[in-house]
């Protein structure tokens, strides 16, 4: 569903992204993860003809990624990372704005409007203007905006950013019966959590490059499955073991304080995408 | 055709949520060229053989239609696409590039027209005498074409607010004044007087003057217009398939 062949982005003489390749399945739930700035956003641009790549290869869908070609469009949905509503429409217009973009029926419309209106808890706000929204109501109406339309596949760029905790848990809910109904999704979040919950693969992304690609249980056991949290200089020092005994049999000889749990994401993550710095 | 409809949809549901600002500011440049130059200087002088003020209503229905079209589509659309980033919302979107720019041109075209309307009675109120006929009407939807058309490349390829301002400075306001709108460019000397008559307000003040007086048209006019036109939508259209 989706193709990236040794795709290279430069901003500045800067890659952003460098010889990325990656195959997302249909009906996969594709997490990409990766710090501030490892280019997780300028590849869903690129995915959806915002950007162009300076090389490599691209396919969503089975059509190749241009501006013009219309044909992918139809197919996939997009939240992208800042809220890009038309401010001074009302909630109900912009819906409507999008299902015209998208040739949607009158019919079609109303329906889809009603039941995402009721999906995201907004009725009341539905002919508010959204520049007098929250930020998370926003959010909300981002995420409705790109269903509308009963896409493919999605594209989700940190979709559940400044969402209170019920609402994330609903969006979650959502996305994951997408995805049970045979939608591919590709995510981008800085919340481990929630890529462990939801994701069926992983990719960590790291200045560019694509560094790890696995189910999240793959991506434990590269790195261990147990960590040994050391306390020292005023700094906490992450080490992941395989099992629980060479993590004793480390953690006996220390002098520092420590403990000892079982590995998450995010120590996952940590460990490989800030080995470099840590070193 | 569907990003067609869509787009005009939402420009003329901002029209009409605006429609008082919208009606009010395009009154008010042209009312404050009336007072100054027709009441001013209007009956007391005459150029190439007419009143002062039958002679600028042509120059300031060019000049203001070029300032209407163009800022109707520069200004909203450099805001969507470098601060509200709404211009990424049809770039997603299943329409063509040539349908958005198709929309975003005709719409920018009709603000300009709206203007011209407004113009044309408030110049009926001062008592200016010219008249419209088919060929001011053909020259003056060229020149609002021109402009929308030059404000969607320029939205395009602006960085930055600021970028717009400076547009604006430099090109759009000297040609308010430099384009034979308030005088004859038949008083410049060479070569200024070539460089006014290739300018892309130039024909429109002309022109329109020619056809509201009564003078015999200038065939180069329109020419001239569809030239400007045919260069600025294939370039916006060609920055609008690149641009981010
Ligand atoms: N429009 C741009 N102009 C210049 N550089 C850019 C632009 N967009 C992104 N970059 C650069 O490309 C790199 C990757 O940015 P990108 O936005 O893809 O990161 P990200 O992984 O989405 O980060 P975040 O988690 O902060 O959203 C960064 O170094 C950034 O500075
Ligand atoms: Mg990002």
């Amino acid at each position: 569903m989706i193709i990236l062949e040794n795709v290279t982005k430069y901003y500045h003489q800067t890659a952003s992204v460098q010889g990325l390749s990656l195959h997302v399945k249909q009906g996969e739930f594709f997490g990409l993860l990766g710090p501030n700035g490892a280019g997780k956003t300028t590849t869903i641009r690129m995915l959806t003809a915002l950007t162009m790549p300076a090389g490599g290869k691209i396919q969503v869908c089975g059509y190749p990624v241009s501006r013009n070609n219309t044909r992918f469009k139809n197919d996939i949905g997009v939240v992208p990372q800042h809220l890009n509503l038309e401010p001074e429409l009302t909630v109900v217009e912009n819906l409507r704005l999008h299902a015209m973009l998208y040739d949607m029926t009158r019919q079609e419309t109303k329906r889809r409007v009603g039941e995402l209106l009721d999906f995201t808890g907004l009725e009341e706000k539905a002919d508010a203007l959204v520049n007098t929204l929250s930020g998370g109501m926003k959010r909300k109406v981002l995420i409705a905006r790109a269903l509308m339309h009963n896409p493919k596949v999605l594209f989700l760029d940190e979709p559940t950013v400044g969402l209170d905790v019920f609402s994330r848990r609903k969006v979650w809910d959502l996305i994951r019966s997408l995805n049970v109904r045979g939608i591919t999704i590709m995510l981008t979040t800085h919340y481990l959590e929630e890529a462990e919950n939801l994701c069926s693969r992983i990719g960590l992304l790291k200045k560019g490059k694509l560094i790890m690609d696995g189910t999240p249980g793959e991506l434990k056991q590269l790195a261990g499955h147990v960590v040994v949290e050391q306390f020292k200089d005023e700094r906490t020092e992450l080490r992941l073991f395989p099992s629980q005994q060479e993590a004793l049999k480390f953690a006996e000889q220390l002098q520092d304080s420590c403990s000892i749990r079982q590995a998450t994401l995010e120590d996952v993550f940590v460990k490989l995408t800030g080995e470099r710095e840590n070193a | 055709m569907a990003g067609l409809r869509a787009v005009l949809w939402r420009e003329l549901l901002f029209f009409r949520r605006r429609w008082w600002t919208i009606t009010a500011s395009s009154m008010v440049a042209p009312l404050l060229y009336m007072v100054a130059f027709g009441w001013g200087l209007g009956k007391t002088v005459s150029l190439g053989g007419v009143a002062y003020l039958d002679f600028i209503v042509p120059g300031v229905v060019a000049l203001s239609t070029m300032n209407v079209s163009f800022n109707a589509v520069a200004t909203p659309l450099s805001i969507a696409r470098l601060y509200d980033h709404t211009f990424e919302e049809y770039m997603v979107a299943p329409i063509t590039v040539y349908s958005f720019t198709a929309a975003k041109i005709l719409a920018g075209a009709a603000r300009g027209l709206y203007a011209a309307a407004i113009i044309i009675c408030l110049a009926l109120l001062f008592g200016a005498r010219f008249n419209v006929d088919l060929r001011f009407l053909l020259l003056l939807s060229l020149n609002c074409l021109v402009f929308s058309s030059l404000g969607f490349l320029a939205a395009l390829k602006v960085r930055s607010h600021p970028d717009m301002t400076r547009f604006n400075n430099f090109l759009i306001t000297p040609m308010i004044f430099v384009c034979g709108t308030f005088f004859s460019v038949e008083r410049v000397p060479f070569p200024m007087d070539w460089v006014i008559k290739l300018l892309p307000l130039t024909p429109a003040s002309q022109g329109l003057r020619a056809a509201a007086l009564g003078w015999d048209l200038p065939w180069t006019a329109p020419l001239l217009q569809l030239a400007y036109l045919a260069v600025f939508v294939s370039w916006g259209l060609k920055t609008c398939l690149e641009v981010e």
